[in-house]
C-alpha cells in the first residue's frame, strides 16, 4: 500500500501554517499524528497535493490549567493527555477516554487535534467533547473563532471548519469537584473502534443527580450529544428505572450503520447498554 | 596435578542436549536482532517490483485492457496480461487440487481482487502509481456467494474455461459450478444405523471462512539468469522442492536449472503452501526483462487472494443407544473452494482427511459424503495449521457428541468417555479406513479432568445459573470440552502424493573430521525451531552434541528433496528421516570403532556418545573420535567419510491427541465473553523439546481463539469481501488472549522411529471445538443446542436473545 | 513532486539523505538505509511489527513519512544490542524464555518492550499484556513473550540495583 505523490512543508508557527494553506488551497491537508490520514493515503482514499505537518509548531502543543479552565494545544498527544496528572486530577474523563484509542504506538502520535478535527464518527474524543461542553478555537485566513464541540460536527468527515482553518485548541471548563465521570467502550479488541461508547459526566446534590451530560461515540454520521437522556437523569436518585429510561432516550437519538462490529439492531442495544453502565460508574465515583 | 575425572553418564548425556532437552533456540540469536533474512529483505542489483492490478468486482467480463498511461509512468518497465501470458501457456496454472487456477485473469473475473494484470516497475513506488493507472472496462455479471445456490439449476455459470468437461480431477460433476462429489464409508449401512437407531441426533454446522494470517505475507523474488540459463526463486515457500518440480513443469525449464530457496520465513499455518500468480508472474516478468524481479503482497491482498481456510458447510447425524453408546455417524460437507479449485490436499483426497471424522470413538459404521462447489469467492482451502481438513472433522465430531449429550441429558465428559477407543483396541481400524497407531483416551481424560477439577467447574456452574435466574448476575458460564483425535505426518507414498509426488521426507547428514556435523532435509521451518530440535534428533542418535550441528532447510541445491512443512508433518516424516539418517551413521561407525578397537562389531554396544566394548566401558571410541578416523585411516572394507541420507516414506500416519477444557463466562446483555480459563492436554508420543511444544500449543490455541471467537472471511451479496485488513479480521492482541495451562501425557507411536507423532496443529484443531462448545454449553440450560462461529460479540448476544435472556 | 532533504541520528549514525516526501519511514529504514529488522505485516498501522523508536516513543513506521522523522533521533531493533555486541537483557529473555518462534513480530515486539520498560521498569503482567497491545504476534500466544518482558525487568531492576 503505497500513497500518491505530494509535497511536504512544515511550517514553525501557525501564521505560517494558516498562510501554507490559503495559499495552497483545496489540494493541501494538515497533518499531525497522522494515523488516520496515512492509512487513507496509503488506500489512495485520500490524495493531498501537499502535506502540511504541524509538528513544528509550538504553539500547540501546550497543555494548560488556570482556575479550572482547560486548554489543550491541538498537537498534544493522547499519551501526553494520558501521563498529565494535573489534568487528570481535575477531568479524569480524558485519560480514561484516551487508554481506550487504538493502542499504545498510536496513541504516542495521536493527537487530540486531530482526533477531534477530522470529523471521523468513530473518533472518541468528539464525544467526550461534548459531553464536556469544549469548545474548538479555529483559527484561518480571517483570524480566530470559537466553536462549540456541540455545534461543530455535522456529518461524516464533515465538520464547520473552513477549507484553510486549522483546529489549534481545545477549551473546557474542568467538571464541578465531586462530580463523576466514566467512558465505557465496547469493541472487538484493542485497537478497535466501538461497537458503541458512552460518555457521561453528572453531579450529585444529596442524593439526587444534580447535573449530568452524555455523549455516544460511533453510533451516527456524528458524534451524539445526548441532552434528553442527561435531562431526564437530573434531580432523579440515579434509580434503575431512570437509567433504564436515560438510556432509552439516548438509544433513540442513535443511528449506527451495520458493519463487522454487528447489525444496526445490536449496536443500538449496546448503546444502551453503556449509557447504563456509564451512568452506574460515573453515580459510584460521584461524591 | 588436579586430574579431572572424565564426565558421568549423566553428564554426557546432558551435553548433547537431545531428546527431551528443552534446549534454547539456535534461530534466536539473529530474530532478535533484527538480522534474520525474509523475503522482502532481500535485495538484489537491479531488482525490480512486480503489483498487481486487481479485479474489483466479484464476477464480472473483461472487456477491455488498457496498459498505455500506466506504461508512460517514469520507472515502468511493463504491464503483463493474460494476453502476454497465453504465448507461453502460463495464463492458467495446475492447482494441487486438479483444477487449474487463472494466474492473470483470462476474459473475465471470478472473485473480487482476482489477479488482472501485472506490473513490472523499477520501485515498488512507481508500480503502484501504475497500478492505479490501468484501465480495465468491465462488464459485470451476477454473483455466487452462497454455496447453498451454487447448485441451482439457474445459477450462473462461473467457470466458463472447463464448462465441457463434465468429468473433473475427482470424478463426475453433476452441474457446472460442481466440482466432485467425494464419499467414504458404508452410506446404505449407516442410514439404516440411524433409522434403527434408539436415539438419533442432527445438526448443520458451518466452519466459517478463515484465513491463516501469517504476520509476514507471501511473496518471492524471481532472478532469471539468462547467460547460465539458471533460474533462482526464492519465496515463501512451506515446501520449496515441491514449487522447483512445479516451476520446471509449467515453464520448461528444466529442473536442474531451477533453484528454489525458502529464505527465513514469518510465520505459514498453510497459507505458503501453494503456489499463487505472484510467483509465475515475476517468473516470468525476470524471463521477459532479464532482471530479478520481487512480489510481496499487501495485507488486504493476502487475505483476500490467497489461501483461505475452511468453508465447509457441514451436516452430522450421530445414531446412539438410549444410554449413549454411538451407534452410526453420517455426514454431509457442502465444501465452498471459490473459484478455483486450489485446495492443498494430497492428489487422492478431495476433501483431505476429513473422513477422521469418527475421532475419538468406536464408532462401528459411518458415512462421509462431500460436494465441492465453485463460488465468487477466492481459491484455496488450505490447512490453516491443520492436516488437510482434520480441523474442520473434529470441530464437527466434538460439536456433534455434545449435541447427543444434550439430547440425552448426560454429561459430555462421561459420554465421551463411553464411547472412547479404548487403549487394548489399538491399532485401531475405524469404519472410514484408518488405521490408527495408539491413543490412551482414558488415562489422559482423567489426568485432564483432575487437573481442572471438572465436578467442581460444574458445580460452580450450577451456582452461577441459580444466581443468575435469581437476577443476581449477568453473566453466565459455560465448560467446553474436546477430546481430538489428529491424523498427521502425511504420508505414506501408497496413498499420499501431491502432484505426483510421494509425501516422503528426507535428511543428510554429513560428519566433519573434527566431530561436528550439518544435517539437511526436505522440510522448512516457518517457526517452529527445526534447526534447533532436529539437531535434538540427530545428537541422540550419534552422540554430537546439538551445538556441534549446523541444520539446513529450504535449499533445493543443496537440500535432499522432500515435501515440506504442514500438516504437523515434519517430525513425523522428516523426523523420523533424521532418526533413520543417524542410524545410518552410527552402522558405519560402529565398523570403525570396531577395526580401531580391533574387536568384532558385535562386540560393541552404543552408549550415548560411544560405541563401548561389552562389559569393558573403558575400552572406547567416541563418535568424535571415530568422525576423525573416518577421515584419516585407511580402514579395510570401508569407504572414507562419515555420512549418510534417508529418504524416509512412513508406514502409517501418527495419531496425535489430546483433552481440552476451558471456561467462559458471557455477558448476555453486550455479547462480551471473556475465556477465564484454558488448559491444554496434549498427547504427541515422544517429546523432542518441551518448551517448544509448549511454545506450539500456545500459539495454536491463540489461533483457535481468533477462529472460534472472531475470524471470518465474509462477501457481501455482490461479491466484496468485508473486513479484509487487521482492523476487521481478528487477531487477538495480548489483551484479549488468555493464559494456558498446558499438560501432558506420553503414548509414543510405534511406527516412528523415535515415536515422536507433531504437535503443531493440534491446538488449533482442538482449540476450536472446546472453545465453540464453552459459548455453546453457557447456553445449554437455557435450550440451546448450537450456535454457529464465529462466537463474536453480536452473535452471542443474538444467540441470547433469541434465548429471551435479554430483557 | 520534489526531493525533500533528511537529516536524523538512527542508532546512534547521524545520515543525511534526499527523499521523495512520501516515503514511508519503513521503506525508508529498509530499502535506503539497510535496516531491515524491522517489518511490514500490515500496512495500516496495526500489528506493529514495524514499530521503531522515536525520540523516545515506540512508532509505528509504516504510518510515519520520511519528512515527519526529519530532525529526529530513531532507534531500531539493530541498535538495541550494546556497542560490544552482548545482547541487551530484554533480548535475551526472548531468548531465555522462548520468547519468539518465526522472528517476524521479534524486532516490533522487542522495541516496544524496550519503551515500556524505561516508562514502567517494573511492570505487572496486566501492563505488559496493555502495554505491548499494539504488537501482534501470530505464533507464541503472548505467553511466553510476556514471561521474557517480565523477566528482562526482573534482570534490569537487578542491574540497576548493582550499579
Amino acid at each position: 500500500m503505497i500513497p500518491g505523490s505530494f509535497d511536504y512543508h512544515r511550517p514553525s508557527s501557525i501564521g505560517d501554517a494558516i498562510g501554507l494553506m490559503s495559499s495552497l488551497g483545496d489540494d493541501a491537508m494538515i497533518v499531525a499524528g497522522g494515523h488516520s490520514l496515512i492509512p487513507m493515503m496509503k488506500l489512495r482514499m485520500a490524495l493531498p497535493e501537499h502535506l502540511v505537518d504541524l509538528q513544528d509548531v509550538q504553539s500547540l502543543k501546550s497543555i494548560s490549567i488556570e482556575n479550572s479552565q482547560i486548554t489543550l494545544g491541538a498537537m498534544v498527544t493522547q499519551a501526553e493527555l494520558i501521563t498529565s496528572e494535573e489534568l487528570h486530577e481535575i477531568c479524569p474523563l480524558l485519560r480514561e477516554a484516551a487508554l481506550q484509542i487504538a493502542d499504545p504506538q498510536v496513541r504516542y502520535v495521536g493527537t487530540i487535534g486531530g482526533n477531534v478535527a477530522n470529523g471521523d464518527p468513530a473518533n472518541d474524543m468528539p464525544a467526550i467533547m461534548q459531553t464536556l461542553n469544549a469548545s474548538f478555537t479555529l483559527v484561518g485566513p480571517n483570524g480566530e473563532r470559537s466553536v462549540a464541540a456541540r455545534d461543530f460536527y455535522q456529518g461524516a468527515y464533515y465538520t464547520t471548519r473552513e477549507d484553510g482553518e486549522i483546529l489549534s485548541s481545545i477549551h473546557l471548563d474542568a467538571p464541578t469537584s465531586g462530580h463523576g465521570s466514566a467512558y465505557e467502550k465496547q469493541k472487538r479488541k484493542i485497537g478497535d473502534y466501538a461497537t458503541a461508547a458512552a460518555a457521561v459526566v453528572l453531579t450529585l446534590s444529596g442524593g439526587t443527580c444534580a447535573t449530568a451530560s452524555i455523549g455516544l461515540t460511533n453510533l451516527s454520521e456524528t458524534p451524539l450529544w445526548a441532552e434528553e437522556a442527561a435531562s431526564i437523569l437530573v434531580g432523579s436518585s440515579l434509580d434503575r428505572e431512570t437509567i433504564k429510561a436515560a438510556a432509552a432516550a439516548a438509544k433513540a437519538i442513535t443511528n449506527p450503520a451495520e458493519d463487522g462490529r454487528g447489525p444496526i439492531e445490536f449496536r443500538k442495544h449496546v448503546a444502551g447498554i453503556m449509557v447504563e453502565r456509564a451512568i452506574a460508574k460515573a453515580h459510584s465515583r460521584a461524591r | 596435578m588436579n586430574v579431572q575425572s572424565p564426565p558421568s553418564r549423566e553428564e554426557r548425556i546432558k551435553k548433547l542436549q537431545g531428546l527431551g532437552s528443552s534446549r534454547k533456540r539456535v534461530e534466536d540469536a539473529r530474530f532478535t536482532q533484527g538480522t534474520g533474512n525474509y523475503v522482502d529483505d532481500i535485495k538484489l542489483p537491479g531488482m525490480l517490483f512486480g503489483d498487481f492490478v486487481r479485479s474489483p468486482y466479484g464476477h464480472a467480463r473483461i472487456k477491455s485492457i488498457d496498459k498505455e498511461a500506466a506504461l508512460a509512468v517514469p520507472g515502468v518497465i511493463a504491464v503483463l496480461t493474460a494476453e502476454d501470458l497465453k504465448p507461453l501457456n502460463l495464463h492458467y496454472m495446475p492447482t494441487l487440487a486438479g483444477d487449474v487456477q487463472a494466474v492473470l485473469a483470462d476474459e473475465k473475473v471470478l472473485f473480487q481482487n482476482q489477479e488482472v494484470a501485472f506490473v513490472v516497475a523499477q520501485d515498488r513506488y512507481a508500480a503502484a502509481d501504475a497500478v492505479e493507472l490501468v484501465e480495465v472496462d468491465y462488464e459485470e455479471l451476477p454473483v455466487i456467494n452462497d454455496a447453498f445456490k451454487a447448485l441451482d439449476d439457474d445459477a450462473p455459470l462461473l467457470r466458463e474455461d472447463i464448462k465441457d468437461k463434465m468429468e473433473g480431477a475427482h470424478g463426475p460433476r453433476k452441474h457446472h459450478n460442481h466440482i466432485f462429489l467425494w464419499e467414504e464409508g458404508d452410506k446404505e449401512g449407516t442410514e439404516q444405523a440411524l433409522n434403527n437407531a434408539e436415539v438419533m441426533v442432527e445438526e448443520k454446522i458451518t466452519y466459517q471462512r478463515v484465513h491463516p494470517c501469517p504476520l509476514e505475507t507471501c511473496g518471492c523474488v524471481a532472478s532469471m539468469d539468462k547467460i547460465n540459463g539458471k533460474l533462482t526463486l526464492w519465496g515463501t515457500f512451506q515446501a520449496p522442492h515441491a514449487v522447483r518440480t512445479v516451476a520446471s513443469l509449467i515453464t520448461n525449464i528444466p529442473e536442474h536449472n531451477i533453484r528454489v530457496v525458502s529464505p527465513d520465513i514469518g510465520g505459514g499455518f498453510g497459507n505458503k503452501v501453494g503456489v499463487y500468480p505472484g510467483y509465475i508472474c515475476s517468473v516470468v516478468a525476470s524471463i521477459v526483462t532479464g532482471k530479478p524481479v520481487k512480489w510481496v503482497e499487501d495485507r488486504i491482498e493476502n487475505l483476500t487472494s490467497t489461501a483461505f481456510a475452511r468453508d465447509y458447510h457441514m451436516t452430522g447425524k450421530i445414531a446412539a443407544t438410549a444410554d449413549g453408546k454411538i451407534t452410526g455417524l453420517w455426514t454431509h460437507v457442502l465444501a465452498d473452494h471459490g473459484a478455483f479449485d486450489a485446495c492443498a490436499d494430497p492428489t487422492k483426497f478431495p476433501a483431505g482427511f476429513f473422513h477422521i471424522v469418527t475421532g475419538s470413538y468406536d464408532i462401528p459404521i459411518a458415512y462421509v459424503g462431500v460436494d465441492g462447489v465453485y463460488t465468487n469467492k477466492a481459491p484455496g482451502g488450505v490447512a490453516y495449521r491443520c492436516s488437510f481438513r482434520v480441523t474442520e472433522a473434529a470441530y464437527l465430531i466434538e460439536r456433534m457428541i455434545d449435541v447427543l449429550a444434550r439430547k440425552l441429558d448426560m454429561d459430555p465428559v462421561e459420554l465421551r468417555i463411553k464411547n472412547f477407543i479404548k487403549k487394548e483396541q489399538f491399532p485401531y481400524q475405524s469404519a472410514l479406513g484408518w488405521e490408527y497407531d495408539s491413543g490412551d483416551y482414558h488415562t489422559a481424560m482423567d489426568q485432564a479432568t483432575k487437573a481442572v477439577d471438572y465436578p467442581a467447574l460444574r458445580a460452580e456452574q450450577a451456582e452461577n445459573r441459580v444466581a443468575f435466574d435469581r437476577g443476581e448476575t449477568r453473566n453466565l458460564m459455560g465448560i467446553g470440552v474436546a477430546f481430538f483425535t489428529e491424523i498427521v505426518g502425511a504420508g505414506p507414498v501408497k496413498n499420499c502424493d501431491i502432484l505426483g509426488l510421494g509425501m516422503f521426507d528426507s535428511c543428510e547428514i554429513r560428519i566433519h573430521p573434527t566431530g561436528s556435523a550439518i544435517a539437511r532435509l526436505g522440510t522448512i521451518s516457518q517457526g517452529q525451531g527445526h534447526a534447533t530440535t532436529f539437531a535434538q534428533i540427530v545428537a541422540s542418535e550419534i552422540g554430537i552434541p546439538a551445538e556441534d550441528i549446523t541444520l539446513e532447510e529450504g535449499d533445493t541445491d543443496t537440500a535432499p528433496y522432500g515435501l515440506g512443512t504442514y500438516g504437523s508433518r515434519s517430525t513425523p516424516v522428516a523426523g523420523a528421516a533424521t532418526a533413520m539418517a543417524g542410524r545410518k551413521i552410527r552402522a558405519k561407525a560402529q565398523m570403525i570403532a570396531a577395526y580401531l578397537l580391533e574387536v568384532h562389531e558385535g562386540d560393541l554396544e552404543w552408549d550415548v556418545d560411544r560405541f563401548q566394548i561389552k562389559g569393558n566401558p573403558e575400552a572406547h571410541k567416541t563418535m568424535k573420535e571415530i568422525a576423525f578416523a573416518s577421515y584419516n585411516q585407511a580402514i579395510p572394507g570401508l569407504e572414507p567419510g562419515l555420512e549418510a541420507v534417508s529418504y524416509y516414506d512412513p508406514p502409517n500416519m501418527t495419531y496425535p491427541f489430546g483433552a481440552y477444557f476451558c471456561v467462559v463466562d458471557v455477558d448476555v446483555d453486550t455479547g462480551v465473553t471473556d475465556i477465564r480459563k484454558f488448559y491444554a492436554l496434549d498427547d504427541c508420543g515422544t517429546r523432542i523439546n518441551p518448551m517448544i511444544i509448549e511454545g506450539q500449543v500456545h500459539g495454536g490455541l491463540t489461533e483457535a481463539v481468533a477462529i472460534a471467537m472472531g475470524q471470518e472471511i465474509s462477501y457481501d451479496e455482490i461479491g466484496n469481501v468485508k473486513g479484509a485488513s487487521l482492523m476487521d479480521f481478528y487477531l487477538p492482541t495480548a489483551v484479549e488472549t488468555p493464559t494456558y495451562e498446558t499438560d501432558f501425557t506420553v503414548t509414543p507411536s510405534p511406527h516412528h522411529p523415535i515415536g515422536a507423532k507433531g504437535v503443531g496443529e493440534s491446538p488449533n484443531v482442538g482449540g476450536v471445538p472446546a472453545l465453540s462448545n464453552a459459548v455453546n454449553d453457557a447456553f445449554a440450560h437455557k435450550g440451546l443446542v448450537h450456535t454457529q462461529m464465529p462466537h463474536d460479540h453480536w452473535r452471542v448476544w443474538q444467540t441470547a436473545q433469541r434465548l429471551g435472556l435479554t430483557g | 513532486m520534489s526531493d525533500i532533504d533528511v537529516k536524523m541520528t538512527i542508532n546512534g549514525q547521524e545520515i543525511e539523505a534526499k527523499a521523495d516526501p512520501r516515503t514511508l519511514l519503513i521503506h525508508f529504514l529498509r530499502e535506503d538505509q539497510n535496516l531491515t529488522g524491522a517489518h511490514i505485516g500490515c500496512d495500516t498501522s496495526h500489528c506493529g511489527a514495524c514499530t521503531v523508536d522515536i525520540d523516545g516513543k515506540s512508532v509505528k513506521s509504516c504510518t510515519v513519512f520520511v519528512g515527519q522523522a526529519n530532525g529526529s533521533d530513531i532507534t531500531t531493533i539493530e541498535g538495541i544490542a550494546h556497542p560490544d555486541g552482548t545482547l541487551h537483557a530484554i533480548q535475551e529473555a526472548f531468548r531465555q524464555n522462548h520468547g519468539l518462534q518465526c522472528g517476524f513480530c521479534t524486532p516490533g515486539m522487542i522495541t516496544r518492550a524496550y519503551r515500556l520498560l524505561q516508562e514502567n521498569p517494573t511492570p505487572t503482567e496486566t501492563e505488559i499484556r496493555y502495554g505491548i497491545s499494539g504488537n501482534l504476534c501470530r505464533c507464541t500466544g503472548y505467553q511466553n513473550i510476556v514471561k521474557s518482558i517480565m523477566a528482562a525487568s526482573r534482570e534490569l531492576s537487578l542491574k540497576e540495583a548493582a550499579e
